[in-house]
């Protein structure tokens, strides 16, 4: 791996330049995004800000940018290192639950301590500033992910989606019944903790810029948009980066043949725990950022399979290992999810005079299954797919197919997935095929298929 | 089952199955009316059996026709991702207030009949009287039928078994067919034991049926069978006993079992170990 690095280098070099595009292009729309509504919009007429602020109220964007962070960290597990991971929840509700301990009104015990925190110093309780709490939960959500992703080195497949589904329950259950873990009350057990402190505003609250406290309130939420935004842009930054160095084409190696990655020198296990690591580092923030920008309060109740398959499903729609479009997927599906369809059902009210408003929205699930069934139908790859992971799609797993002992698997499903190839790519291998003399036209489409495969990866 | 053959986690099958129990619910009170549980209530079950394992079957055998067949060739996370998505599905039509809503939901059925050391004789008879015919009939199909050769040999060898002529995508359906129906009846005798349906019920059981099958050995019949006894056991005790942690747990330890189990012996009790081919 060492010996391709220079050659990497030399073609990453014309890029240089534009290394400030995305930042600037991300900070641009964050920035555009939160004064859209922090000036521009109050400022409008009704007619025009009403439509906008009813379709995409702060409220939604918020949530949008939380989802982002939580989906960036699975793109990490899933889509760089290639192991599928059912249990994401599980270090979400770690990250919320973090910020419960470190940020909240006790339920169970007395004493005080404030570092950093912008609440008032006479409010009993713990109280850690956000940020440190985001740092707090991070390494303990890292800590749980080797924990978890310990015993699962050796799983594949299937076995390895179904022990994190298991991790997963383990732990919500875990806080379901954690007002009695061996006699003590570890995290209020059903009902939660409620009133976490929200996010504090620094400098720029004490300078009056900005509220002191980001409540849920319409000024709150305004200038919540800066702060995810900025632990989106975080999460972005270190995806995009982390996926360049040698630890990021390790994983890639690792999604795409574990076996021969390892004859090349990958050493496994450090590499799956560290994507397990840092996906888990990711799910902690964004955990926090929930409880303490969102919802500021957890119960197990929220941290649900269905949450672990919804941020699954952002990043399978976006497109996996594909930064861009796995934030693309969680902002679509989380608007829909929150806000969209209730408008959809509304637009379709105004137009048909059905009464959608209120049905629409309770067909999430359907929706949200019928949306994954369909994608896994037609477009497998995602809506931005990165280059190699469509033609990973499109291609059998190799390994897994022989080591059931079916190496002939491999052939058919070439033919299929040279059937599914675009019309170029199907002259292109005509002609190669053509071009190999190939004798009949299954193995010439074999051929074809392989050599495509060749070129593409 | 399905498992066996095609080598895919069915995560919609404990859905379906909650979902038969809804219809076996709905069928057997709200159309027949169907109050108390006694001896002359054993044609509407016999209907409601029918009636449910043709529509798992139904309900099965188009989800692959529709979804499962046409990622045949696609990597493996294709058709899990389906069947997460179907499992969507089949939760979110549960979960509306015409079918069940998204609370638990309480039938109005009581159990006639003797009762003996607390055990209601005609439950625990009709639930024998359900599962030891199905379970012949699985083991008959499966060992003596031609198509239960073809399952086998599908289950080996898809283009061997192809290339002996055998129709692979009719055994597969008829595979889907066979584990919906058998989710059907499954889901009959649950409505008619507990009288209680639940949109979550079926990935909460599925998961546990899953470390079932697990535990005995993917693909074998008898430790299936053992590994859902076990299981059961492990749950009782942890439930009744006396170090027992109680039915909060009762997940929880579950999921240890099978984490340790996957951890140390993968193959399961009865399975034999698969060495990895380059």
């Amino acid at each position: 791996m060492s010996a391709a690095t220079p050659a990497l280098r030399a073609e990453r070099s014309p890029r240089r330049l534009g290394r400030f595009a995305w930042p600037a292009g991300y900070v641009a729309v964050i920035l555009f995004l939160f004064f859209l509504y922090h000036s521009i919009l109050p400022s409008l007429v009704k007619p025009v800000s009403a439509p906008v602020l009813a379709w995409l109220p702060v409220a939604t964007i918020n949530e949008c940018l939380m989802w982002a962070i939580l989906a960036l960290g699975l793109n990490v597990v899933v889509g760089y290192a290639g192991l599928l991971d059912l249990g994401y929840v599980a270090f979400w509700a770690l990250g919320g639950y973090t910020a419960g301990w470190l940020m909240a009104f006790p339920f169970n015990w007395e004493w005080d301590f404030h570092l950093f925190s912008p609440v008032r110093a006479s409010t009993p309780g713990t109280h850690v500033n956000f940020w440190l709490v985001c740092i707090v939960a991070g390494v303990l959500c890292a800590i749980l992910g080797l924990v978890i992703g310990a015993p699962t080195l050796r799983l594949r497949g299937d076995y390895l989606a179904l022990v994190t589904l298991g991790f997963g329950e383990v732990i919500t259950q875990f806080f379901r019944n954690s007002n009695n873990i061996g006699g003590a009350n570890v995290a209020n057990g059903d009902p939660g903790i409620s009133s976490i402190d929200p996010i504090g505003t620094g400098p720029l609250g004490a300078l009056g810029v900005a509220p002191k406290l980001l409540t849920n309130s319409a000024a709150g939420n305004v200038w919540k948009i800066l702060v995810l935004g900025l632990l989106v842009g975080i999460c972005i930054f270190i995806s995009l980066r982390i996926r360049e160095g040698r630890l990021g084409r390790a994983w890639l190696a690792l999604r795409e043949d574990e076996l021969a990655a390892s004859m090349m020198g990958v050493p496994l296990v450090r590499v799956k725990l560290l994507a397990y690591a840092v996906g888990a580092f990711f799910g902690g923030i964004g955990g926090v950022a929930n409880a303490s920008g969102i919802t500021t309060a957890v119960s197990p109740s929220g941290f649900d399979f269905g949450k672990s398959v919804l941020v699954l499903l952002m990043v399978v729609l976006g497109g996996m290992g594909n930064v861009w479009g796995v934030t693309i997927g969680a902002f679509l599906l989380s608007w829909l999810n929150g806000n969209g369809l209730k408008q959809i059902g509304v637009q379709i009210d105004s137009l048909a005079g059905t009464n959608l408003e209120a049905s629409l929205p309770r067909y999430n699930y359907v929706i949200l299954g019928l949306l994954l069934v369909l994608m896994m139908l037609f477009r497998r790859e995602g809506l931005i797919p990165e280059s190699r992971t469509k033609a990973l799609m499109q291609m059998p797993s190799r390994t897994e197919a022989e080591s059931l002992g079916a190496d002939s698997l491999e052939a058919e499903a070439e033919t299929g997935a040279v059937e599914h190839a675009d019309a170029a790519g199907d002259a292109r291998i005509a002609a190669s095929a053509v071009a190999m003399a190939g004798s009949g036209a299954g193995a010439g489409h074999a051929t074809g298929g392989s050599a495509r495969r060749e070129e593409e990866s | 089952m399905v498992y066996g053959i095609i080598e895919l986690i069915n995560f919609a099958h404990g859905d379906l199955f909650m979902l038969t129990t809804i219809v076996a619910a709905g069928l057997m009170v709200s159309v027949l009316g169907v109050g108390a549980l006694t001896a002359v209530s054993i044609l509407p079950l016999l209907l409601a059996l029918v009636v449910c394992m043709a529509f798992g079957g139904f309900l099965n055998v188009s989800a692959e026709f529709l979804a499962y067949r046409r990622l045949r060739s696609a990597p493996k996370l294709a058709p899990l991702m389906t069947a997460v998505g179907l499992s969507f599905i089949f939760r979110g039509i549960a979960q509306q207030d015409y079918v069940n809503g998204s609370a638990q939901k309480n039938w109005p059925v009581t159990w006639g009949g003797p009762v003996i050391e607390g055990v209601f004789v005609y439950k625990l008879l009709m639930v024998l009287a359900v599962t030891i015919p199905l379970l012949l009939a699985m083991t008959y199909i499966v060992s003596r039928t031609k198509m239960g050769k073809a399952m086998r040999a599908v289950a080996q060898d898809q283009d061997g078994a192809r290339l002996m002529g055998i129709n692979v995508n009719g055994t597969i359906s008829f595979v889907f067919g066979l584990g919906g129906a058998l989710a059907g009846a499954a889901g009959v005798l649950y409505f008619l034991c507990q009288t209680q349906t639940y949109y979550d019920t079926g990935t909460q059981l599925g998961l546990i049926a899953f470390t079932a099958a697990v535990l005995g050995g993917i693909g074998n019949l008898t430790g299936a069978v053992v590994g859902g006894l076990s299981i059961g056991i492990v749950q009782a005790m942890n439930e009744g006993g006396a170090y027992g942690l109680g039915s909060n747990w009762s997940q929880s330890v579950v999921f240890i079992i099978l984490i340790i189990l996957m951890v140390f012996k993968p193959e399961g009790i009865f399975g034999r170990p698969t060495t990895e081919k380059v």
